[in-house]
């Protein structure tokens, strides 16, 4: 049986903070090691500081105040 | 499964649970001038009560109550006296908005004067397993039922923002996989703390300032009046948890807590990471951009949502600094 549409990935940066992506099933990062995907959406960290990488965390909120101070 | 019935705290709750157990209807007393109603025991369960027949029911009351004239009544009368507590308590952070600017930018104004005392550093680095498991008990009311008070919302949307309401709800609610519920997570999690799990387990034990964190959810979300209030509302809830979880799932390993305590927390980092974007730009954004009057409701509810959860967080705090880890009210 094959799929009526193929399936879409949708991408949208958030300014200041991660990237959504929807409709993935692996996010593959800089070092080439693939993360699956486990959620409708996920953000993926943009602002490479993440503690929990290539997920968002809230990290970047940690630095934009930071650097804002 | 539905809450067991509590013992009252005072003459107004007496007079919710009397109603609930079929006592013929009485008048609302008068309320002392003065009260503090979010801080107040007696009358944050009562309204506890009455609200949570829309939830889960009440063991032992009869479930027709819950569209029961008298019973609403109150339930309304109650929730006036609420809402003008709850606008009061906001007003000095809503004047700070800039009403030029545009609602994430409101937000944000919001976000960033939140002076929230922090409950998760505390449990990061100072509290002990007692401690712990005193905060679990108070965040169960609110845990056991997560996300439901903002789900009565996705039937008064419309478009985009009701598209991304259902999206972030799909999440909390276990994308597709019933083992992956967010309020059953965090059960396993209570159990495994050697906690009761079951629904409304700890009411006896939740503070005022507790149930008002609750009380004021389920208005939010019952009342179509107030979709943007509820919205705002999830929209801070969401913005204020990734950052305040990894320090808890920390305090939780510091602890040597078990594993599934750390797992919730940690799986709420990844997550509401998720719906923070999700609430303020794929939910509130579109929605006002639908029907702009609901600007204002969008900045009260997510002005309640910090004041409120800094009321229960200083309260909490000052609990634990003079050394008492647990209040049962009398």
């Amino acid at each position: 049986m094959s799929r009526a549409t193929p399936a879409q990935v949708s991408v949208e940066r958030c300014p200041g903070g991660p990237i959504l992506v929807r409709g993935a099933d692996v996010v593959r990062d800089a070092g080439g090691t693939e993360h699956e995907v486990t959620r409708p959406v996920v953000a993926v960290c943009a602002c490479g500081m993440s503690g929990r990488a290539p997920w968002c965390d809230g990290t970047h909120k940690v630095v934009a105040a930071k650097g804002a101070g | 499964m539905s809450a067991p019935l509590p013992a009252a705290r005072g003459p107004v709750s007496e007079l919710a649970l009397g109603l609930l157990l079929g006592d013929e209807p009485r008048p609302l007393p008068l309320l002392p001038a003065g009260i503090d109603v979010l801080r107040d025991d007696d009358v944050q369960l009562a309204l506890w009560l009455l609200l949570e027949l829309h939830h889960r029911g009440l063991q032992g009351v009869d479930p027709d109550l819950e569209w029961d004239p008298e019973v609403i009544r109150l339930r309304r009368d109650l929730e006036e006296v609420h809402l003008a507590a709850v606008h009061e308590l906001v007003r000095d952070r809503l004047a700070l908005v800039d009403p030029d600017d545009d609602l994430s930018a409101q937000i944000a104004t919001l976000l960033a004067q939140d002076d929230g005392p922090s409950v998760a550093d505390f449990l990061a680095r100072r509290a002990d397993a007692e401690q712990f498991r005193d905060f679990l008990r108070q965040r169960s009311i609110y845990h056991l039922k997560e996300s439901d008070p903002h789900a009565f919302v996705v039937p008064r949307l419309d478009g985009p923002a009701k598209v991304a309401l259902a999206e972030l709800q799909y999440d909390e609610f276990g994308a597709g996989r019933p083992a992956g519920l967010h309020s059953l997570l965090f059960a396993q999690a209570l159990q495994a703390c050697g906690l009761d799990p079951a629904y409304g387990a700890h009411l006896d034990e939740a503070r005022a300032s507790t149930l008002a964190v609750n009380t004021t959810m389920s208005i939010f979300g019952l009342h179509r009046r107030w979709r943007g209030a509820a919205m705002g509302h999830l929209a801070a809830f969401e913005s204020t948890s990734s950052l305040p979880c990894r320090r808890i799932a920390t305090g939780s390993r510091r602890l040597g807590l078990p594993d599934a305590l750390a797992a919730y927390y940690e799986e709420h980092v990844e997550a509401d990471a998720v719906h923070e974007q999700l609430a303020v730009r794929n939910i509130c954004m579109p929605m006002v951009a639908a029907e702009p009057e609901l600007r204002e409701d969008v900045l009260l509810g997510v002005a309640a949502c910090l004041a409120l959860d800094a009321l229960a967080g200083r309260e909490q705090l000052e609990l634990w600094h003079a050394g008492v880890t647990q209040e049962v009210p009398a």
